[in-house]
């Protein structure tokens, strides 16, 4: 195709995630001509809604939404773009002795639960939560802060840093020396200074280890533990919610929000490669061959996939692609999608509580358990027993599925995306068979109900969404890589080598999740540059 | 779910409006009738039976009992002796209150302690090294509170025990109905009246043998409406509305001291070494920054504006609990947590906490109140606490 006025835009997004749509939306909303484009055939990347087996609506990716920076909400006012979020009440806990543990919407409820199995583990838990409420509250301006470089003493960076100093500051001292530990910690080093019930300790190591390929008594999970706190709905820390019509809905909501902001957004348009010249981007050219231009080039697409894919090396200095090329991605994460014919009864779930099904159903009995999953992958393997999340999407929308059947989410780790001797069809099929099994001996009634069953490993994750090696933050969220260090210490900031360049998915500040954050923060940096 | 108490099955066979509230996870009664005019005033002039089984409840045994204790709470528990009660708060090392409540000494070497919130995690952590057990009985005791001025003579009619001479904070052990019955002459009231202390798997027998006595002393059964009027005018506290305890604060701000509460009558200095006392005794030593006060709103003056504009006065007949600005000279010097209505004093009282240099007795301060949808100022003096002091309260008969 030739270069025409008519394919030429101020800006173009390379990848329709939902980082992307936010990023396109606030250019458009800014006055820039902005064109998204999309590899597949619709918006949403990791967060989609799809209709694998005829009426059964999947969650193939993420599920649930609590990150989602509420300015993103009200200023791209999403609520009249149709989302619609619903919070999730409870979490129920399968033991394997038949009891259980559960989390109510209630405080009080909630302790009741707890002193069953703990009297001080109820009381702890009080405390805990609000301490990890305080540093939430503290950290929680750090996510909407463009990074600064603490060694560059640019008037930009400089007033950057006193703003994280003044965000230090503000927290006491107790606070910040807690910090600094459980930045540094594990996750069950951390539980255990609070909790001494196992299956307490059980269920909550697993947000520091969600999405990560570190086990819970790897160092560094203290953080991640925090990382998944600072979600909030309404004002309340750590709570999760889903989405009318699956997460796919965000996506949609946003993607509503663009066009009316007049961004135009092209599917089935996968990008071959950015166009350079005199180290200045220029445009793109796809698959196909179509080129378009402008003056402005964003990535959705992952660090390593953006500069090692579409990216040629001699464009980018060796330093910077061997920072790409260290970054940490593989990943042990698989999502699985049920349709059922029913609900699933699960042995240990107590008479008159069944209302706990519509919240997270967490298969996490204890730390050994899930740091045994972990061990069972950590050298190419996948694990015997895995950890767990799930939830039934269509008792809390019924639209998810035909009437009286259900589909079931489930998040399972771990599964490397390093697999020894590769991943294939049968290889998946093997452990989908295990996490059916492993999940059957909760629900002895699943496998009568089920019909049909659908995996997403890393490697479809790869092949079909186009994240490298599958990872659900687009890279570990592992201290060496955060903040100014994400996802290189120089091009923390949304900014890359190459002159008008830049990115905007989860490789960069403040990482993974369904945040929108990466996608408003790299608009605040190009509005910056090009007012 | 919200748990039931063990005396549910009574106190939802007496419920008439429907009027249920929470405590501490517990379904308890706020008021049995459509209003708690009546039950208010059975607790100044008859007699009225609260379910109060939602406190919590801790034994404490061992060689360390008392030395355990003495280091937890500010008050001093070597004190009391066999038979003996006292009511203290306890404070985190900062001297910032954590909760507050009552210690009996059931024994040689064994208390029972009752607090409002859950406070086992706590009370482990100070027993570390100590020869001491600890059990926490909240579910196993049910709690009732038989108060008002013929509380006595009801309960003289159902037991052998010698109630007449039993003094505020002692207690005795009795049978009622053919139950182990534990009475203290306690309450959270200001009044004279007891609280009955049972097995919860038998506390239905005893609540019936009281109510079936009661009918001679015009017994009302009695919701934390009526009870709110009541420890108001009694000056007394309560947790997460007079003050947040330490441990649920979010910034230092929100915490408050047992001397900022008035409760300095409750810690002794001479005991030796308690959880916080360093702190408390600098405060002692340089001041406080805010002071616990009783306050009057001028009512007279509320009645006044309300009938200016031609509008009947809303009387706060239900207590409030939340946080009023106070004033001087319109800049703020502090804050009220409670007020109401108090029938028997036909005075508009409230609780306020205010810089000392405002807190003596007789200084005005002023308070926003609403008078038809628009905020006005109105003063409110200070006044010494108790509101509301009767001599019933600690009398014991013979004496009179
Ligand atoms: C299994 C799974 C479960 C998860 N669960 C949750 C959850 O419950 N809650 C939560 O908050 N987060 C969850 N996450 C993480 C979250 O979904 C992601 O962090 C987030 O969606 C990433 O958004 P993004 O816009 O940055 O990138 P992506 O969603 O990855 O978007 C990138 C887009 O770029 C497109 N693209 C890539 N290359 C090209 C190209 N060459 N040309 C054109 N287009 C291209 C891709 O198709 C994709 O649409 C989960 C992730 C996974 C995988």
């Amino acid at each position: 195709m030739s270069k025409t006025s008519n394919n030429h835009y101020d800006v173009i997004v390379i990848g329709g995630g939902h980082n992307g749509l936010v990023n396109a939306a606030y250019l458009g909303k800014a006055g820039k001509k902005v064109l998204v484009l999309e590899q597949r055939h619709t918006v949403g990347g990791a967060t989609v809604t799809e209709e694998v087996y005829p009426g059964f609506k999947f969650l193939i990716a993420s599920y649930l939404i609590s990150l989602l920076r509420p300015e993103v909400i009200q200023e791209l006012e999403l609520a009249r773009h149709g989302l619609e979020i619903m919070p999730l009440e409870s979490t129920f806990v399968p033991l394997a002795n038949g009891n259980y543990l559960a989390d109510w919407p209630d405080h009080e409820a909630t302790r009741h639960e707890i002193e069953r199995h703990s009297k001080r583990d109820a009381e702890a838990y009080d405390e805990y939560a609000r301490v990890m409420k305080r540093l939430a509250i503290a950290l929680r301006p750090l996510l909407d802060m463009i990074p600064p470089d603490p060694t560059s003493v640019t008037a930009k960076d400089l007033e950057t840093m006193a703003r994280v100093r003044g965000v230090l500051n503000n927290m006491t001292r107790d606070d910040f020396h807690l910090l600094s530990r459980l930045m540094t910690m594990s996750a069950a080093d951390f539980l255990d200074e609070w909790f001494e019930g196992t299956a307490l300790k059980g269920t909550k190591c697993t947000s520091g280890i969600i999405g990560t390929f570190m086990g819970p008594r790897s160092p560094g999970t203290g953080y991640v533990l925090l990382h998944h706190y600072i979600g909030e709905l309404d004002g309340t820390f750590r709570a999760w919610g889903f989405a009318r019509g699956g997460t796919g809905a965000l996506s949609q909501a946003i993607a509503s929000a663009a066009r009316e902001a007049g961004v135009e957004i092209k599917t089935n348009s996968p990008v071959a490669h950015v166009n350079v010249k005199n180290g200045e981007a220029t445009g793109v050219t796809l698959e196909n061959g179509d080129e378009y231009t402008a003056g402005i080039v964003v990535s959705n697409a992952d660090a390593k996939r953006t500069f090692l894919k579409l990216i040629e090396p001699k464009h980018l200095p060796d330093d910077f692609v061997s920072d790409v090329n260290r970054f940490r991605i593989a990943s042990p994460a698989c999502k699985v999608n049920l349709a059922l014919d029913g609900l699933p009864e699960f042995t240990s779930m107590p008479k008159g509580k069944e209302a706990l099904l519509r919240g997270s159903i967490e298969i996490a009995p204890s730390i050994d358990y899930v740091e045994q999953a972990y061990d069972d992958a950590k050298y190419g393997g996948w694990s015997r027993k895995p950890f767990m999340d799930a939830l039934i999407p269509s008792l809390l929308d019924p639209g998810m599925a035909p009437p009286g059947k259900h589909v079931m989410s489930l998040f399972v780790q771990y599964a490397s995306s390093d697999l020894e001797g590769g991943w294939n069809e049968e290889k998946k099929a093997q452990f989908l068979d295990i996490v059916i099994d492993t999940l059957a001996e909760h629900a002895p009634n699943l496998k009568k109900i089920l019909i049909h069953k659908h995996i997403m490993t890393p490697w479809d994750l790869e092949r079909m969404i186009g994240l490298t090696s599958g990872h659900i933050f687009h890279g570990e969220l592992a201290l060496q890589q955060l903040f100014f260090l994400r996802p290189s210490p120089q091009w923390s900031n949304y900014r890359t080598p190459i002159k008008n360049m830049y990115m905007c998915g989860s490789s960069t500040h403040p990482g993974g999740c369904i945040t929108g954050a990466p996608g408003r923060n790299a608009a605040l940096a190009i509005l910056e540059d090009r007012p | 779910m919200l748990k039931t108490t063990p005396l549910h099955s009574r106190t939802s066979a007496l419920m008439q409006a429907n009027q249920w509230r929470r405590w501490a996870g517990y379904c308890v009664a706020s008021s049995y009738e459509m209003t708690h005019d009546r039950e208010y005033y059975a607790i100044r002039n008859a007699c009225v039976l609260l379910d109060v089984s939602p406190l919590c409840k801790y034994s404490i045994k061992g060689a360390d009992a008392l030395k355990f204790l003495n280091r937890l709470v500010t008050r001093d528990v070597s004190k009391i002796s066999v038979g003996g009660m006292l009511y203290t708060p306890w404070c985190d090392s900062r001297g910032k209150i954590l909760d507050d409540g009552t210690i009996a000494q059931l024994g040689e070497n064994e208390y029972r302690l009752t607090s409002a919130e859950p406070n086992m995690r706590w009370l482990q952590d100070n027993a570390v090294g100590m020869q001491v057990e600890i059990f926490d009985v909240s579910d196993k005791i049910a709690s009732m509170s038989l108060q008002g001025p013929r509380s006595r003579e009801l309960l003289m009619t159902l037991c052998n025990a010698p109630l007449g001479g039993v003094k505020y904070y002692e207690f005795v052990n009795t049978k009622i109905a053919g139950v182990d019955v534990m009475i203290s002459r306690t309450g959270y009231t200001g009044d004279l009246g007891f609280e009955l202390w049972v097995d919860a798997a038998k506390a239905e027998k005893v609540w019936d043998a009281v109510v079936e006595a009661g009918k001679a002393f015009a017994l009302q059964p009695a919701g934390i409406w009526a009870l709110d009027v009541a420890r108001i005018e009694a000056g007394l506290i309560m947790l997460d509305i007079d003050y947040t305890p330490a441990n649920k604060a979010m910034t230092d701000g929100q915490t408050s001291t047992p001397i900022e509460l008035g409760l300095n009558w409750a810690i002794s200095w001479k005991k030796g070494n308690f959880v916080g006392r360093k702190a408390l005794l600098a405060e002692k030593e340089n001041g406080s920054t805010i002071q616990f006060v009783g306050l009057e709103i001028d009512h007279k003056e509320f009645e006044r504006q309300h009938h200016e504009l031609g509008l009947t006065v809303p009387y706060p007949f239900m207590a409030w609990r939340a946080v009023i600005p106070l004033y001087v000279d319109g800049s703020q010097v502090g804050y009220a947590t409670s007020g109401v209505w108090s029938p028997t004093l036909k005075k508009y009282l409230a609780f306020g906490h205010v810089q000392p240099k405002y807190a003596q007795p007789g200084s005005v301060v002023t308070i926003d109140l609403t008078v038809d949808r628009y905020r006005r100022p109105f003063n409110a003096k200070v006044t010494k606490l108790p509101f509301f002091n009767p001599p019933r309260k600690k009398d014991i008969l013979g004496e009179k």
